[in-house]
C-alpha cells in the first residue's frame, strides 16, 4: 500500500506514530472525524502545519463525548488554551491517552488533571463535591455529599493535606481494579 | 557503530559514554507516546532524539522497525477486538442481562440479587426439563404403547365423556391424566421399542438423578460464592474508586447514561448506608434487650401459628373421616384459609416486630426471610400429612383387587373351566377397572398446586402493584390526601416474599417430578414467563426502598435456604421409593414390591454375573459403615484446615494493611 494520502507528509505520519498509539490508519481515520465536525475549517493538507482550532462546543458534541459528564474537563485539560479549543495535535493527543493501550500511570496522570476542577494541583473537598454532583446529577443531598467527600479524602490522603496531591491519587487509582476499563473511549 | 567524523579522535571512554546516550534516545523514541507531554512537545523532542541518533549511528533501519512496530500494534489490535467480540458474545449469551442491569441501576443490587437468583433457578430447571422430557418422556411417547392399548393408558368409560372438557383438562384429569405427563401411564415392560429402551430403569434413574444433579450444583455454588467472598475483598479505597472508576466512558448513548447516572447514585447512597451503619453508636443493653424480646415476640407468633395449623389439620381429618358432605364450605376449605390467612398476616407482624431490633437493613432482611420460612414450613407440613393420608390406602387395594377378580370371572361368565386356556375374550381397555393409583394423585396435587400457586403470585402483581400503582397514579387528583405520600403510596419490591416464594415452589418440583415428570417443563415454562412479567411489574409500579442497601456479594443464605428445602424435599420421595408399594396396575414399577427392585432386576438381566456379587459385597452395611465414619473424618478433617487457611488470611491481611498505613 503506497503512501496515496497527502494530507500529511510521510514523516509527520511516522512522528505521529511515534508520539500516539494509532497505527497510521489509524491517525488518517482520526483526521478525517475531526474534519467531519468542520468540513469548512480544517483544510486537506496538514502538511505545512495550519493553525487551526475547533471550538469546544464542535468537540463537546461528539456522539462519544456528548453523554459523559465530564467531556467539558477532558476538552480543557487537553486544549492547548486551557479552555476546551481543541488543535489536531490536541485531538490525537486526548483520544491516544483514553484508548486501549494507554498504559495505567499515563492515564492516571491525565485522570487526576480531569478531576481537579480548580487547576491547582491538588484535588480539594471542592473539586471532590463538584465530581460527586456531575456523576449522580445532584440527587444527593449536601450531607450525603459531605460525607462521601470526607470518606473519600480519608482514604486516599495520604500525606494528611486535606486534600489529593498526583502522588496520592495515583496511589489509590493503581489498585482499582475497573480504572483501565472505564477511562477509555474507543473512536 | 560508525563514529562521527569530527575533526578530534575519540577516546574508548567518549564512544561507551556516546553509546550510552544513543541508547537513551532511542529508548526515549520507543517510550516517546507514554509521557504526559503535550503533543508539540513530544513532536519536538522526537525530531531532536531522532537527528541526535541519527548522526551517531547513521541510518537506523528506520524503514524496517517502523514496520515490524506497526504490525506488532495491528495484532494486537485485532486480538483485542476479538477478546473484546468474544466477552460480548459470551455476555449476549446470558439471557436477560440487559434486563437485570436496568432493574440494578434503579434498585439497588438487592433487588437484582432476587432476578439474578431467578435466572439461576431458570438454568436449573431446563437442565431438569431436559433429563425428564428426553429421558423419561420422550421415550416413552415414542416407544411405548399407544394411548388406547391398555387400561392403564386409557381414559375410563365413566370419564370419558368429560375427558376432553376445558375444565378437566386444567384440573389435570381426562386426557392430561392418562398422558405421558403423569406416573400412571407408563408401562412397566422392561424394555420398549425396537432400542430395548429400558424404560422403568430410565425412569428411576432420572428420578434419582435430577435430585442428585440439583444437590451437587446447589452445593457447588456455595462453594464457588463462598470462594469469591473471601477472595477479592478490599475495601480501603471503596469510596474513592467510586468516584472515580465509576463513570463508563465509553457509553454514548443517552439511555444507557440515564441507567449509569441512576446506578452510581443508587451504589453512592448503598455505601452510605453502610458507612452510617457502622458509625452509628449504639446503647448495648437496650438494643440487646430489644433484640431479645422480638425473637421472643416472634417465636410466640410461630408456635401459635404452628399450632394453629396442627389443630386445623386434626380437624379436618375428623371431618373427612365423617364424610365432608355434612360440612359446609367453611369446614371443607378451613386449612387453605388458615394457610392463606396466616400466609398474609404473619410477615407483616414479623416486620412490625423487626422494627424493634435496629438492624442494618441487609441483616434484618436475612431474619425476615428465616423467620417467614419457619412459618412456611408449617404449609408444608400440612400439605404433607394431607397427601400422606391419601396415600394410605392399602386397604382400598384389597377391596379393588377383589373386585376386579369378581369382574373377570363374570367375564368368563362361567363357560370356561379353570384349567383349560382359552382364546382371551377382547376388552376394551376403557371398560377394565383400575386400581387406585395414589403416585398420579400425587403427582396431579402437586402440579394443581404449582399452578394454582403462579395464578396467585400473577394475580397478586396485578392488583397489589399494578392496579394499585394506577389507582394512587391517577386518583392522587382527586383524593383527600397525598396518595403518593401517604396509604397507600406506590408498593416497594417484597424480596423476602419473593425469594422464599422461588424456594418452596422449588421445593414443590424437587418433591413431585418424581411422580409427574411434566412438573419441570411447566416449572420452566412458569419461571420463563415470571422474570419477564415481574422485571415489566417492578420497573413500572414498584419505587426503590429508601434505604437501599447492597445485597452481599455472594447469595449464600438463599443458598442455604434451598438446600435446606431440597434435603426437605426429597425426604418424601426417598421415602416412598424404599417403604411404600407401588401400585399394582399403573405406573413403570408395577407389580414390583417395592420400586428399587428395578436396580437388582437391571443387573441380574443386563450386567455380567461377577458385577451383581460386586455389588452385592458392595452394599453390605460392614462395608458402608466405615465408609460413612471415614467422610465424616475427612469433613472434620477439611473444616479444621479451612479454618486455619481463614485465619492465616486475616494475618496477612492485617500486616499488609500496616505496611501501607507506614
Amino acid at each position: 500500500m503506497g503512501n496515496k494520502q497527502t494530507i500529511f507528509t510521510p514523516e509527520q505520519l511516522d512522528a505521529y506514530q511515534d508520539c500516539t498509539f494509532f497505527t497510521r490508519k489509524e491517525i488518517l481515520r482520526l483526521f478525517y472525524r475531526y474534519r467531519d465536525l468542520a468540513p469548512q475549517l480544517v483544510p486537506l493538507d496538514y502538511t505545512d502545519k495550519p493553525d487551526v482550532t475547533l471550538p469546544y462546543e464542535l468537540i463537546g458534541s461528539m456522539p462519544e463525548l456528548k453523554d459523559n459528564p465530564f467531556r467539558q474537563r477532558i476538552a480543557e485539560v487537553f486544549s492547548e488554551d486551557g479552555d476546551g479549543n481543541m488543535t489536531l495535535d490536541d485531538f490525537l493527543d486526548m483520544f491516544s491517552v483514553l484508548s486501549e493501550m494507554a498504559p495505567r500511570d499515563l492515564k492516571a496522570y491525565y485522570a487526576f488533571k480531569i478531576y481537579d476542577f480548580n487547576n491547582d494541583d491538588y484535588i480539594c473537598k471542592s473539586d471532590l463535591e463538584k465530581t460527586v454532583n456531575k456523576l449522580t446529577r445532584n440527587e444527593l443531598t449536601p450531607e450525603e455529599v459531605s460525607l462521601v467527600c470526607e470518606k473519600v479524602i480519608y482514604e486516599a490522603d495520604a500525606d494528611n493535606d486535606g486534600k489529593l496531591s498526583l502522588e496520592d491519587f495515583q496511589h489509590m487509582i493503581v489498585r482499582a481494579p475497573d480504572f483501565l476499563s472505564t477511562f477509555h473511549i474507543r473512536i | 557503530s560508525d563514529s562521527d567524523s569530527e575533526e578530534e579522535p575519540i577516546t574508548e571512554e567518549e564512544l561507551a559514554k556516546l553509546k550510552e546516550e544513543v541508547e537513551e534516545k532511542k529508548k526515549l523514541i520507543a517510550t516517546l507516546r507514554n509521557k504526559p507531554w503535550k503533543m508539540k512537545k513530544k513532536l519536538s523532542v522526537l525530531k531532536e532524539a531522532q537527528l541526535f541518533v541519527e548522526k551517531f549511528e547513521g541510518a537506523l533501519g528506520k524503514g524496517k522497525g517502523k514496520k515490524f512496530y506497526a504490525y506488532k500494534v495491528m495484532m494486537t489490535k485485532k486480538w483485542m477486538k476479538f477478546q473484546r467480540d468474544f466477552e460480548n458474545f459470551k455476555t449476549a449469551c446470558i439471557p436477560w442481562e440487559m434486563k437485570i442491569k436496568e432493574i440494578e441501576s434503579h434498585f439497588g443490587s438487592s433487588v437484582a440479587s432476587y432476578f439474578i437468583f431467578l435466572r439461576w433457578m431458570y438454568g436449573i430447571n431446563m437442565i431438569l426439563f431436559g433429563l425428564t422430557f428426553g429421558l423419561v418422556m420422550v421415550p416413552e411417547a415414542l416407544m411405548g404403547k399407544p394411548y388406547g392399548s391398555l387400561p392403564r393408558k386409557t381414559v375410563p368409560r365413566a370419564e370419558e365423556a368429560s375427558a376432553m372438557n376445558f375444565a378437566t383438562l386444567w384440573d389435570f384429569s381426562g386426557f392430561a391424566q392418562y398422558s405421558v405427563l403423569f406416573y400412571g401411564y407408563y408401562n412397566n415392560q422392561r424394555t420398549i421399542g425396537w432400542l430395548k429402551f429400558r424404560m422403568p430403569l430410565s425412569y428411576f434413574l432420572v428420578g434419582v438423578g435430577t435430585i442428585g444433579y440439583s444437590f451437587m450444583i446447589v452445593i457447588r455454588t456455595m462453594a464457588r460464592n463462598a470462594n469469591e467472598e473471601g477472595g477479592g475483598d478490599d475495601t480501603s479505597f471503596n469510596f474513592s474508586w467510586k468516584m472515580f472508576t465509576s463513570w463508563d466512558y465509553l457509553i454514548g448513548n443517552p439511555e444507557t447514561a440515564d441507567n449509569k447516572f441512576a446506578s452510581i447514585t443508587t451504589s453512592f447512597k448503598e455505601a452510605i448506608v453502610e458507612e452510617q451503619e457502622s458509625r452509628k453508636e449504639e446503647n448495648i443493653h437496650l438494643t440487646r434487650f430489644l433484640r431479645v424480646l422480638a425473637n421472643f415476640l416472634a417465636l410466640c407468633t410461630l408456635a401459635g401459628s404452628g399450632y394453629l395449623i396442627f389443630f386445623v389439620v386434626r380437624r379436618s381429618q375428623k371431618f373427612a373421616l365423617e364424610g365432608l358432605e355434612n360440612y359446609g364450605w367453611w369446614e371443607r376449605n378451613e386449612v387453605n384459609m388458615v394457610m392463606s390467612l396466616l400466609g398474609m398476616f404473619c410477615p407483616t407482624l414479623f416486620d412490625v416486630i423487626s422494627s424493634l431490633e435496629n438492624y442494618h437493613p441487609r441483616i434484618a432482611l436475612r431474619w425476615q426471610l428465616g423467620r417467614i420460612f419457619a412459618l412456611f414450613l408449617g404449609n408444608l407440613y400440612t400439605f404433607i400429612i394431607a397427601l400422606m393420608d391419601e396415600i394410605n390406602l392399602k386397604a382400598k387395594e384389597k377391596i379393588v383387587k377383589y373386585n376386579i377378580s369378581v369382574w373377570e370371572a363374570s367375564l368368563y361368565n362361567g363357560t370356561i373351566p379353570e384349567n383349560s386356556t382359552a382364546p382371551p375374550i377382547h376388552v376394551d381397555p376403557a371398560d377394565v377397572p383400575r386400581g387406585p393409583c395414589w403416585e398420579t394423585m400425587v403427582g396431579q396435587e402437586f402440579v394443581r398446586l404449582t399452578v394454582s400457586d403462579t395464578m396467585t403470585t400473577y394475580i397478586t402483581i396485578l392488583i397489589g402493584d399494578f392496579l394499585r400503582a394506577v389507582f394512587v397514579r391517577f386518583f392522587n387528583y382527586c383524593w383527600c390526601w397525598d396518595l403518593e405520600y401517604g396509604f397507600p403510596s406506590y408498593s416497594e419490591f417484597d424480596i423476602s416474599g419473593n425469594v422464599l416464594g422461588l424456594i418452596f415452589n422449588q421445593g414443590m418440583i424437587w418433591m413431585g417430578s418424581f411422580y409427574a415428570p411434566c412438573l419441570p417443563a411447566i416449572n420452566v415454562f412458569r419461571l420463563h414467563t415470571s422474570m419477564y412479567l415481574q422485571c415489566w411489574a417492578v420497573m413500572c409500579c414498584n419505587v426503590p426502598q429508601e434505604r437501599v442497601f447492597k445485597a452481599s456479594r455472594s447469595n449464600n443464605f438463599y443458598m442455604a435456604m434451598l438446600l435446606f428445602i431440597l434435603f426437605l424435599s426429597t425426604l418424601p420421595a426417598v421415602y416412598t421409593i424404599v417403604s411404600i408399594p407401588p401400585s399394582f396396575d399403573c405406573g413403570p414399577f408395577s407389580g414390583k414390591t417395592r420400586m428399587f427392585e428395578v436396580i437388582s432386576e437391571t443387573l441380574e438381566h443386563d450386567f455380567p454375573s461377577w458385577f451383581g456379587k460386586v455389588f452385592g459385597y458392595a452394599s453390605n452395611p460392614g462395608l458402608i459403615l466405615p465408609f460413612i465414619l471415614l467422610m465424616v473424618l475427612s469433613i472434620y478433617y477439611l473444616n479444621a484446615t479451612s479454618k486455619s487457611y481463614k485465619e492465616a488470611n486475616l494475618e496477612l491481611k492485617k500486616k499488609l494493611q500496616s505496611v501501607r498505613n507506614r
